[in-house]
């Protein structure tokens, strides 16, 4: 008998009992609306979290010094603690030097796009009569900037002159100039900051303004005016105030295309043979590459164990589905036997109800599926996540899984109506 | 006489024994030995319990007898396997039953496609055979009506196109005016006799009904698994 002929038999069954498919189906849809919203909230969390990342520059290496960990600092448990006899401050000289970063540009050339490093002075506050301005000085090269997305609102970055001169330049954020120059940049540009840091003054130029950027998960308690920005140097004259010449961390900007995983270890082996006589540091190397990848598996085996749950209530589903047929198999005895007496084979019955079972599973997946999709997107919006991403796989996989139900649930019902005695069942009353 | 027709049935032997091996084994048909031609209008008739039912199921290839030789229009039935059967019963007989047994939710004319679609015959030409046969029982305006909105003669109509579809070889008719009142009986046995006189069906009629069977061409009378009479009936054969 026709695939088609089944479908539209199975169809009219379902039409002909409304009420019954529809609690059949229950368990389908409620297990298949479930394992479709939860995998469809758990794919938007990790697109969005990519996103952030990818944003934050997930290719990108940082580089630091760190305190060496010595054999006798792990304890027999492997519990890591510290140990006085090495917990020393380093010193400048314990520090990346020039020399180091140079040799380190030359050897991977092909790789490395640009190196950013910033060097921290301190926070103070910035005042013109009644005018104030928070500021976090922060002394930063091209590659920081570019590393930051810091173009400029007006003005110009700094000048390799500038850099390499340790001018008393600087950029301010567009806050800065709203505060500080009633949000006018082109009187911004040119002026003179006087800061105060400890009982030590000092005097830059604004040379550029860029554009502040709230962090996403920064929660803001402070009023608008009162927010801190960053007021950028060049590096080398943040590390003239700090009284430095090495660099105690860094961010390698690697060229695109890169593994960036292994060029993590490359860097980190670079830098360590400089430290190889080092008793107390080394350098440490990572990228949120690897992070991001750590929390991908994690997103990916949570939204699995939440599937397997919701699985079951397919599992249970699937059995109320089974329960239906046999009912309605032992309702429609005399159906059957009037369908063996009228010359249909045995493959033909089971195939019949396979089919009506595989149906019903079919349109509770679908059902399902489309609530889960809903389900799925209110979640999203209800943790205002700003990502919304369907899983393919989740909805071929529910389609497929409740295909599957039907035939597994349907299987044993149909068989049994397949193995009726047909005078048995036309005797059926 | 009745030599050189066609056989439809050769029934030679036919024991149906029930719970075999067992204490309470039951012999139900005796040794039943039936031929039935081409063309024959066939009254089969017994109290109930006298094994007629039995004795159609084994007719009807829905059984097999225990012992004895069965030729249905050249297919030995007792060498057939299960699958084999039902393809005789699709193609070789039409059933008419006393209860109906039309498929509920299915509408007239989907019902009389049933066989057809087991015979694997296409959508096109199983619509129109339906429609023709709906029509030569006069129910073609009742083609979309499902069988509960159908009065018992209308069902029994129906179930006579549905047993003809895929024109069988005989028509095996189980009191088929069994559940109906005698007026709307009668349209439904002219029918049979039209089938009969017209297209020249063999049909074998079960019943008990003395009058109907006297109708027919010949009667066999069944006692306790045994044909006990075979006679001539006023029906007479087919032209």
């Amino acid at each position: 008998m026709m695939l088609g002929e089944n479908i539209r038999l199975a169809l009219s069954g379902l039409r002909a009992n409304k009420m019954r498919a529809l609690l059949t189906m229950l368990g389908i849809i409620i297990g298949i609306a479930s394992v479709i919203a939860i995998m469809t909230v758990g794919n938007s969390l990790t697109a969005e979290l990519n996103n952030e990342f990818a944003s934050m520059g997930a290719s990108n290496i940082d580089v630091m010094v760190t305190r060496k960990l010595n054999e006798e600092d792990i304890s027999d448990s492997g519990m890591i603690y510290s140990s006085t006899s090495s917990n020393k401050e380093p010193k400048d000289s314990d520090f990346i030097t020039e020399e180091m970063l140079e040799a380190y540009i030359e050897a991977y050339d092909d790789k490395v796009y640009a190196l950013a490093a910033s060097e921290n002075v301190g926070q103070t506050q910035v005042k013109d009569g009644n005018l104030y301005a928070n500021v976090a000085i922060r002394g930063v090269n091209l590659g920081r900037l570019y590393a930051d997305k810091k173009e400029p609102l007006a003005g110009r970055v700094f000048s390799e002159k500038e850099l390499a001169g340790a001018a008393k330049v600087c950029m301010v954020s567009d806050k800065f100039v709203n505060n500080m120059f009633n949000g006018d940049m082109e009187a911004a540009l040119g002026s003179t900051v006087y800061v105060e840091l400890g009982n030590k003054n000092y005097l830059f130029n604004i040379i550029g303004v860029y554009e502040y950027e709230q962090m996403t998960y920064y929660f803001e308690t402070v009023a608008e005016k009162d927010i801190q920005t960053e007021l950028y140097i060049p590096l080398k004259t943040a590390k003239n105030i700090n009284h430095k010449s090495n660099y105690e961390e860094f961010t390698v900007i690697g060229e695109q295309g890169i593994d960036v995983n292994a060029f993590v270890t490359e860097t980190q082996d670079f830098f360590n043979k400089y430290y190889e006589n080092s008793k107390d540091f080394e350098i440490w190397a990572y990228s949120m590459n690897s992070y991001m990848e750590e929390i991908n598996s994690m997103m990916g085996t949570t939204t699995l164990a939440i599937s397997v749950i919701a699985g079951i209530a397919l599992l249970v589903g699937g059995i109320g589905v089974m329960n239906i047929m046999l009912v309605s198999i032992t309702e429609r005895t005399r159906e059957i036997g009037t369908r063996k007496a009228l010359g249909a084979p045995n493959s033909s019955i089971r195939i019949q109800f396979i089919v009506e079972s595989i149906v019903i599973c079919l349109i509770g997946g679908i059902i399902g599926m489309i609530l889960g999709i809903l389900m799925g997107y209110g979640g999203i919006k209800l943790i205002k996540s700003t990502v919304f991403a369907v899983s393919v796989k989740s909805v071929l996989l529910s389609i497929g899984f409740s295909m599957a139900i039907g035939v597994f649930f349907g299987y044993y019902p149909a068989n049994k109506a397949a193995k009726l005695d047909p005078i048995e069942a036309l005797r059926y009353e | 006489m009745e030599d050189n027709r066609k056989q439809i049935i050769n029934m030679r032997g036919i024991i149906k024994r029930f719970y075999i091996g067992t204490p309470n084994e039951l012999t139900v048909l005796k040794g039943i030995d039936l031929d039935v031609y081409e063309g024959e209008f066939v009254a089969v008739v017994g109290a109930s319990g006298s094994g007629k039912s039995t004795l159609m199921n084994i007719i009807g290839s829905l059984d097999r007898p225990t012992e004895g030789e069965y030729i249905l229009d050249g297919i030995d039935i007792t060498k057939a396997k299960d699958a084999e059967l039902s393809g005789i019963r699709n193609r070789k007989i039409g059933f008419v039953f006393q209860t109906y047994n039309l498929i509920a939710k299915t509408n007239a004319i989907k019902n009389i496609e049933v066989p057809m679609l087991y015979a694997g015959i296409g959508m096109k030409e199983r619509n129109r055979r339906a429609k023709a046969l709906l029509e030569m029982v006069g129910m073609e305006d009742r083609m979309h009506h499902l069988p509960e909105e159908l009065s018992g003669g209308q069902k029994q109509r129906v179930a006579i196109a549905r047993a003809m579809a895929n024109d069988p070889a005989i028509i095996l008719a189980d009191e088929p005016t069994g559940a109906l009142d005698s007026s709307t009986g009668r349209m439904v046995m002219d029918i049979f006799h039209k089938l009969h006189k017209e297209q020249g069906k063999t049909i074998i009629l079960i019943t008990h009904s003395p009058e109907l069977a006297e109708e027919c061409g010949r009667i066999v009378t069944i006692k306790d698994g045994e044909i006990i009479g075979v006679r001539e009936g006023r029906g007479g054969v087919a032209v």
